[in-house]
Parts: structure tokens; C-alpha cells; sequence
């Protein structure tokens, strides 16, 4: 007999408007505090402790509009933050200060989560959406200066960029950049050459998320209709359909991958969160525990694995976090 | 006959020696006016292509005037028999000779003429339309650019004229012909920029008329040997094969995954929670009817809105005795739900929940909806769905049906879906013809093999409150509605749900009563110009006969049916539409075997 879904290890109240992004930073030894930040509709960015569960910080940077996007750069001292007033903010928060200390202007409108990645110490590359309706620009940090447009060719009529995630092999190898789009495709683009090296049409409607495996070279994206899609690289980097998943209710806003890639969550419309084994997608756990649809989902960064979390962030205001296969 | 041998004669001849084509044409001018129509005719049907008929006819057309007048006038306005083939041959010729094209606009002009005139769509038969419009889309496929450019502003007000003409007709054919040929004469006019687009369903009609657009070339024209000949055409004809369309290739590459992997499966050592619970998300409809009233009235939240319309009908069905408390509303409001978003179905749910609410209460709720048909400030579209309504409501109560079962319980009464749209007339007439084919039967067909459930005709009690405030306020016309006038599309289908209703009344108390109104509203609206109503008053007729005892009917309407009987003998004769002859026969043969019947039977 299956036992009944876990139920949350806490859950945390008092953003009292909707959680858009949330990204864990528990990778610090002690006497670090464990923080979870989350942003939120009303253009704050709080500070979560997670060992009083209670905000620390609030951030008020983006002029009191949605905050759809908070990455940190390596440790909790530094983060970036996107909003709907179209920038792009970097926060200083050592020793208690919260100042912003620069800022990227986008002229893009939407709602593509901006992509980070870690190329070198103390560089990074992100990748958002440009000005252009199909382009993707990427950006060095923290120079600010623009390694290519990703632009697709005329009358591929992708659509908006919904999606972004920059990764490479290992360190030192080439950066590459899935993006997945309006029309339902995804491209990898080598960000190097600029240019594309692959398409696959994923789903009919907009991919609303993706996720990638560098290792296992195989991702997932997840869209507004029913499906999941698993597909992979080859040698050629081409990309291929690897296998295709019924889900119960339609849209999907986001999928993430655990770091020891063994298993997924995803944010459902139907207010549901699903745990799937990432190996062969075996459906694992339903978590019905919010009562509006599930905006984002994170894994925590914990370096022991038994106090690993997982958080959901909903359009109910609250923040459901939760403890689940952590035995191995 | 003698032509038959003598063209192919004259088409080998010709085909390469220039002095056989002159001794061809003057062999052609020679022929007395008398006899001139018969060979321009017999060479125009049996020629093998415009470009054969060229040769043997030569420039007849402009040097002799009967010739002309039996090309351009009679064939193609004062006859509409011939074949499209024969069109074809006759216009190509027209067009391939420089001193003929001049009457090939002529001849474009006068068709468009004919085309665009109201008095002509209306009388005349649906085939002689058809025919005019297929030499229009010729001659267009023949006109050259500057040709078009030159008379231009002619060919735009002939357009308009005609589109408009054939739009107001009630019949769907040449609703669609106009469309067609309007489309193609706006192609033409405008060949950059905007071109005048409609919507209408295509079928092998419009798929015909639209091929002859396009002129073929001619099939080699370089004088060969007989074989030659044949091998040629065949090659021209594999090039006018359509591409074959390739699908682009951003189709799936889907890879079946192997099941029996070397990999290890460490997903075994996580072990699923139960998920029983997961289902489909389903929004909840309110579970009274006074709710749903709420909802449809006042809610913001659409979704519960969705949820409500598709729920409503089965609510209905199964609460009657809280539907009756407020039928009348619940009927005023489904009449003027609009589409909120975008559901499957919209129109055929409103319709459905209309039917529900108008069976489970049906005095009161026709009532109102009849008292709105005659009302300011509807729309026609509102108006005939009410017609649709009432006609279905009837069906449903005159039929015993299991409610509670599914809508195909396998009843075997055709159940015939009155969707907005469609032609719910032949619908009908398909029923009639089967009614009629079994009474004029003469021996047993034995039982029916499967045993109709019997219940009580629901529809005896209310078929009066159906009926007679439909056919009160037909003459009275209102400031936006005319049924006499303008509205006899309205009309058209008022008819048509008077002839169902009628038929339907068959065994309820008041169906003599009914049959004799009816007569009288038949008789009078008899000579209506539109065909449209006119079929709908043979379908009355044919409803009554069928419906009404025959004692009754030749006790209480002897004159009027023998009235009606010298009526129907003038449309069978005179009548420009197949159609209604075919319905005023019809209706003849119902009278002879009731007359018999009632003969046969000593009374």
C-alpha cells in the first residue's frame, strides 16, 4: 500500500501577494544562516530564514512591480534580481547591507526568466531576452558587455523567447544556450559562433519551462497543454524527442531538475506540485497542497543530503516547503 | 448526323492546309440564314476545342449576323442546356481571333447584365443561373489584362449589383454561386491590393466553377502524326498534375524508447507515494437553479460561468418542479446569453438548456419567446433561433423519449440535430417523404421490429399554445421587422416550423382546428416571390394532408382543398422552381390517395 503524499515541512506566510521566483542559498558552512529568497508580485524580494522561518530582508528594488527572477552569484552575498520595470538588478548584501549596486536596462517587455551561468571566477555570462521579438542577447557580468544577439533566421517564426538556460560541459568547454519559444520549439544555440546549432519542435503551445542534465545530456520542458517532453543531445548536438509524458491537468509553469539529478519537481496550473524520477520520468508524488496554481518550484543547495528542501512558491500568497526523498 | 461525320473530316483537313480551312469557311458562309443556327450549333457541340472550332468557322461570327446573334445572344442567354464543354469551345473561339474578341467583351458585358439583375435571380431557375455564371468565369479566364483595365469600372458596378441580388436570396445555391463568381471578378479587377473574400463551404459545385478559371493550354498545336498526337497530350496532361504537397520537416523524430536498458535503474530504490487522489481538476457548476441564475447573470468568474452553461441543461431535465418556479426568467436570460469566452459548442448548450427549460414548462415559456419573436429589437438571428426552439421542443414532446438515458438510446426515429445554419427544411422534407412514402404503400410492410415505447403525446396539450400565436401576427409589421417585406428570409423559416409543428400535431385534439388556420395562411402568402417560402407553404400542405384525419378533411376544408388542389396543378406547371414542383406533385398524388382511401372505405 502507497502511503499518502508527505505534507509540507513548513510553510511560509507574509509576502501577501503572489511568489513569482525562489532560489535557495543553504550552501554555506556554519554559522551561515540558511536563506531562501523569493520574489514576489509586489516588487519585494524577501529574505527567508530558514532556521526561524521568518523574513530577514525585504527588498525593495524594482519600483513596486513583479519580481519574476532572483539568482544568486556565487553565495548569498551577492544577488540578482529581474522585474517587470525591465531592469535588471545587482544587490550587495554583505554584512547586513542591501544596496543595489548596478543595474541592467532590458529592453525587452515579458517574461523570460533571465539564464546565469559561472564561466570563470568573478565572471559570468546571462542570457535574457533583447529588444528584437525573437532574439536572445547575452551578457558577460559584471562588465555589462555584450558577447552576441542570438537572433533566429527571418521567417522561423519562433515568437517570444519563453525560456532560457546557458550551460556548459564542463568548465572551460564552450557555453551553449537552450531556449525554448513561443511557437513551442526548443534551439540550443552555441553562444560562441552565435548561432544555431539545433531545433525541436517540443510542444504545439508556448514552452513555458525547461530544464536541462549537462551530464546525462538530457532535458524537459513543459508547456500550457498536457505534456511533458523529454528529449536529448546527441554527438551531433542535435537535439531528438526521448520520451513524452501525459500529464492529468494542463500547463506547467515551471520544472526543476534536483542537483544530484535524481529526481524533478514541477509547478502545475492545477495547483499541484509533481515529483517524477528523473531516470525514466516514473510519476513519483502528487503534493496537492496549494489553492492556486504553483508559480515556481526550487531545490535547496544543502550539502548535507538530509536536509535537502524543496520549495513552492503560489499565486496563494504562500511558500510550501517541503522534505522529500532525502533517505539517499 | 451529318455533321457527326463530317467535322472530324473537316478538323484532320484543316489542320494543316490553309486552303482546306478557306474552302471550310466559305463552305460555312454559304449556308442559307435559314439553316445557319442548326450548323453554327452543330459545329459549336461536336468541335473537339475552341481552337478546332476556330479553324472551321473562321471569322462567321463577324461576317454573318444570324451566325452572331445564335453565338452571343441565343446560346448563351436564351438557352442554358448545354454542356460546359460547349461553353468552353464557344468562348475559346471567341477569344482567339482579334476581330472576335471585341464581341467577347460584348459578350462578357451582356452575361454580367443578366447576372446582376434582381428580377432575373429571383425567376429565374437555379440551372440557367448556374449556366451564366459558369460562361462568366470562362470569359474572365479568356479577358486579357488590359481588356479587364479597360472596362473596368463597368465590371465593378455590375459586381456589386449582382452580389447584392444574389446575397438576398433565400436559397443557399445562389447564395454560393454569387459568392463565387463575385470572388473571381474582384480577383480580377484587383490584382494587387485587397481582394474581395467570402466564406462559404466548398463543394464539387464551387470546386467546378473555380477549375474553369484557370484555361488549360491548348494540347499541342504542332501538326503531327496521329500517334504523335496522343503521346503529346498525354505529357501535357501529367504537367497540369498538381505538385505534391511536402510536408516541411519540423515533424516530431520520435524515438521509441527501449524498455530493456543496460543502464541500472536506481529509480527503484524511490518508492512512489499514492496518487490516487490526483484527478482532473473540474470546476464546480452551482447545484440549484436559482445558482445558476446567479452566475449567468451576475458572476465575474468565468470559469464558474463555463461551468454553469454546461451543466444547466442536465440540471433542468432533472430539477422540474424548481425549473417551473422560474421558467420565464431562466428563458429570458438563456435568449440573450452571449459567448463570454470561448466554449466548444456554445450555441448548441444555449440551445439544448432553451429546449429543456421550453419542454419542462412549455405553456408559460412559449408564451413568452412567441410574444418576443414579435417583438422590436431582435435580431434575425434570435428570431429564427426561437423558430428552432419551438421546433424542437415540439419534436421532443410529441416523441416518447426515456429521459435519463443518453441522447443515443438508439431510438429509431432519425434524431435530427435543427443546428443554426443549416438548411433544417430538407431535414424535414426528408421525414414528409418518408411519412408519405409509407401511407402510399398499398400492401402490409409489417411491423416495425422494434417496439416503440408508448407514453402520453405530451405535445397534445400545448400544440395550440404553439401554434396559433405563431400565425397571428404575421401581417403586422413592426418598425425593425417586416415578415411581408424585407424579412422574408424570416419568413421563409416561419413557414417551415408552422409545416413541422403541424406535422406534429397528428392525434392531438386540436389538429383540425390547426389544419384549417393553416390552410388560410397558406392561401394567402401563395404567391410570394421567394422560393424559399413557397417550398415552406408546399411543406405546410403536405403536413396537413398527412396530418389531419381525412373524414375531418373532407368534411370541415372540401372547398378550400379543392381550391388548394387547382393551386397546386398551377405550380406543378408553372412554377420556375424544381423544388416546389416537385413538393406541389407531391402533394397532388397525397390528395388522390386520400381521396381513394376514403373511397375505398364505405363510409
Amino acid at each position: 500500500m502507497a502511503l499518502p503524499p508527505p505534507d509540507p515541512q513548513f510553510v511560509l506566510r507574509g509576502t501577501s501577494a503572489a511568489v513569482h521566483t525562489l532560489h535557495f542559498s543553504c550552501a554555506g558552512q556554519e554559522p551561515d544562516i540558511p536563506v531562501l529568497f523569493s520574489g514576489s508580485e509586489s516588487g519585494f524580494i524577501h529574505v527567508w530564514n530558514l532556521k526561524t522561518h521568518r523574513v530577514d530582508t525585504a527588498l525593495d528594488g524594482h519600483g513596486r512591480k513583479s519580481v519574476y527572477c532572483v539568482e544568486t552569484m556565487g553565495g548569498k552575498d551577492r544577488l540578482l534580481s529581474q522585474g517587470r520595470d525591465q531592469t535588471i538588478c545587482l544587490w550587495d548584501l554583505a554584512e547586513g547591507r542591501t544596496s543595489v549596486t548596478d543595474s541592467v536596462f532590458m529592453e525587452h517587455v515579458g517574461f523570460c526568466r533571465c539564464s546565469l551561468l559561472k564561466v570563470a571566477q568573478g565572471r559570468w555570462l546571462m542570457a535574457m531576452a533583447a529588444k528584437g521579438l525573437e532574439e536572445v542577447q547575452v551578457l558577460e557580468l559584471p562588465s555589462k558587455t555584450s558577447v552576441c544577439t542570438l537572433k533566429p533566421e527571418v521567417g522561423a517564426k519562433l515568437g517570444m523567447p519563453m525560456c532560457l538556460k546557458l550551460w556548459q560541459l564542463n568548465c572551460g568547454s564552450q557555453p551553449l544556450l537552450l531556449a525554448g519559444y513561443e511557437d513551442g520549439s526548443v534551439v540550443l544555440w552555441n553562444v560562441t559562433m552565435g548561432k544555431a546549432l539545433s531545433q525541436l519542435v517540443c510542444h504545439q503551445e508556448p514552452v513555458m519551462s525547461l530544464d536541462f542534465d549537462s551530464e546525462k545530456a538530457k532535458g524537459i520542458s513543459g508547456s500550457s497543454e498536457k505534456v511533458l517532453r523529454i528529449w536529448s543531445l546527441n554527438e551531433q548536438q542535435n537535439l531528438q524527442v526521448h520520451r513524452t509524458h501525459e500529464l492529468v491537468n494542463a500547463g506547467v509553469s515551471d520544472i526543476t531538475i534536483r542537483p544530484d539529478k535524481k529526481i524533478l519537481a514541477t509547478a502545475g496550473w492545477d495547483h499541484r506540485i509533481r515529483i517524477f524520477g528523473w531516470k525514466k520520468l516514473k510519476p513519483l508524488a502528487v503534493l496537492d497542497y496549494h489553492t492556486a496554481t504553483v508559480h515556481c518550484v526550487s531545490f535547496s543547495d544543502h550539502r548535507n543530503p538530509r536536509q535537502r528542501l524543496l520549495a513552492a512558491g503560489s499565486k496563494d500568497h504562500r511558500i510550501s516547503v517541503w522534505s522529500i526523498y532525502n533517505e539517499t | 448526323e451529318m455533321l457527326g461525320v463530317l467535322v472530324p473530316q473537316l478538323t484532320e483537313l484543316t489542320k494543316s492546309d490553309c486552303i482546306w480551312q478557306r474552302i471550310c469557311w466559305r463552305l460555312v458562309e454559304r449556308v442559307p440564314d435559314r439553316w445557319m443556327e442548326a450548323v453554327v450549333l452543330g459545329f459549336v457541340q461536336r468541335a473537339p476545342g475552341a481552337d478546332v472550332l476556330s479553324r472551321l468557322l473562321g471569322n462567321l461570327v463577324v461576317k454573318n449576323k444570324k451566325a452572331q446573334f445564335v453565338v452571343t445572344q441565343k446560346m448563351l442567354l436564351l438557352q442554358y442546356g448545354h454542356t460546359t464543354a460547349v461553353l468552353q469551345n464557344l468562348l475559346g473561339y471567341l477569344s482567339l481571333d482579334s476581330l472576335r474578341r471585341p464581341l467577347l467583351l460584348t459578350v462578357l458585358q451582356e452575361l454580367l447584365e443578366t447576372w446582376g439583375s434582381s428580377s432575373a435571380v429571383k425567376h429565374s431557375p437555379p440551372e440557367q443561373q448556374l449556366y451564366i455564371s459558369k460562361a462568366i468565369l470562362i470569359c474572365l479566364s479568356h479577358v486579357k489584362e488590359p481588356e479587364v483595365q479597360s472596362c473596368r469600372q463597368e465590371l465593378l458596378t455590375s459586381m456589386m449589383e449582382g452580389v447584392k441580388c444574389h446575397l438576398d436570396s433565400s436559397l443557399p445555391q445562389l447564395r454560393r454561386l454569387g459568392m463565387v463568381v463575385a470572388e473571381s471578378i474582384s480577383s480580377r479587377i484587383n490584382t494587387e491590393g485587397p481582394v474581395l473574400r467570402f466564406e462559404y463551404e466548398e463543394d464539387d459545385e464551387t470546386r467546378e466553377l473555380k477549375s474553369l478559371l484557370v484555361q488549360t493550354p491548348p494540347l499541342c498545336v504542332v501538326p503531327s502524326l496521329a500517334d504523335d498526337d496522343r503521346s503529346e497530350k498525354a505529357d501535357a496532361a501529367q504537367q497540369l498534375v498538381p505538385e505534391s504537397n511536402k510536408k516541411s520537416q519540423t515533424a516530431l523524430p520520435v524515438m521509441e524508447d527501449e524498455e530493456s536498458d543496460a543502464e541500472l535503474d536506481s529509480d527503484d530504490d524511490l518508492v512512489p507515494y499514492d496518487m490516487s487522489e490526483d484527478k482532473e481538476l473540474k470546476m464546480k457548476a452551482p447545484v440549484y437553479i436559482r445558482g445558476c441564475i446567479e452566475v449567468l447573470t451576475g458572476s465575474e468568474d468565468v470559469d464558474k460561468w463555463e461551468a454553469t452553461v454546461k451543466a444547466l441543461e442536465s440540471l433542468v431535465r432533472r430539477n422540474p418542479a424548481a425549473t417551473r418556479e422560474v421558467s420565464v426568467e431562466l428563458a429570458k436570460i438563456l435568449l440573450h446569453l452571449e459567448e463570454k469566452t470561448c466554449i466548444e459548442g456554445f450555441v448548441e448548450l444555449r440551445q439544448r438548456a432553451q429546449v429543456a427549460v421550453l419542454t419542462t414548462d412549455p405553456i408559460p415559456v412559449s408564451k413568452y419567446l412567441i410574444s418576443q419573436f414579435y417583438s422590436l429589437n431582435y435580431s434575425l438571428r434570435q428570431r429564427m433561433d426561437i423558430l428552432d426552439v419551438l421546433v424542437l421542443a415540439a419534436q421532443e414532446l410529441s416523441c416518447p423519449k426515456f429521459h435519463g438515458k443518453t441522447k443515443d438510446s438508439g431510438a429509431p426515429k432519425p434524431h435530427i440535430q435543427l443546428l443554426p445554419g443549416s438548411d433544417s427544411s430538407k431535414d424535414w422534407r426528408r421525414i414528409v417523404d418518408e411519412r408519405i412514402k409509407s401511407k402510399t404503400r398499398r400492401f402490409d410492410m409489417g411491423r416495425c421490429h422494434m417496439e416503440l415505447p408508448s407514453g402520453p403525446n405530451k405535445f397534445n396539450s400545448v400544440a395550440g399554445h404553439f401554434f396559433f400565436p405563431l400565425i397571428q401576427h404575421f401581417d403586422r409589421p413592426l418598425t425593425t421587422f417586416d415578415l411581408l417585406g424585407e424579412d422574408h428570409l424570416v419568413l421563409g423559416r416561419l413557414v417551415h416550423t408552422l409545416a413541422v409543428l403541424m406535422y406534429l400535431a397528428v392525434n392531438t385534439v386540436a389538429v383540425t382546428a390547426m389544419g384549417k388556420a393553416l390552410l388560410e395562411f397558406v392561401w394567402t402568402l401563395r404567391f410570394h416571390t421567394d422560393s424559399y417560402v413557397r417550398q415552406g407553404l408546399l411543406s405546410c400542405v403536405s403536413s396537413l394532408l398527412l396530418s389531419v384525419p381525412a373524414q375531418l378533411l373532407l368534411t370541415d376544408m372540401t372547398e378550400e382543398l379543392l381550391e388548394t388542389q387547382s393551386w397546386l396543378g398551377d405550380v406543378v406547371e408553372k412554377d420556375p422552381d424544381g423544388d416546389c414542383r416537385r413538393l406541389a406533385l407531391q402533394n397532388l398524388l397525397l390528395m388522390e390517395n386520400l381521396k381513394k382511401k376514403l373511397e375505398a372505405v364505405p363510409s
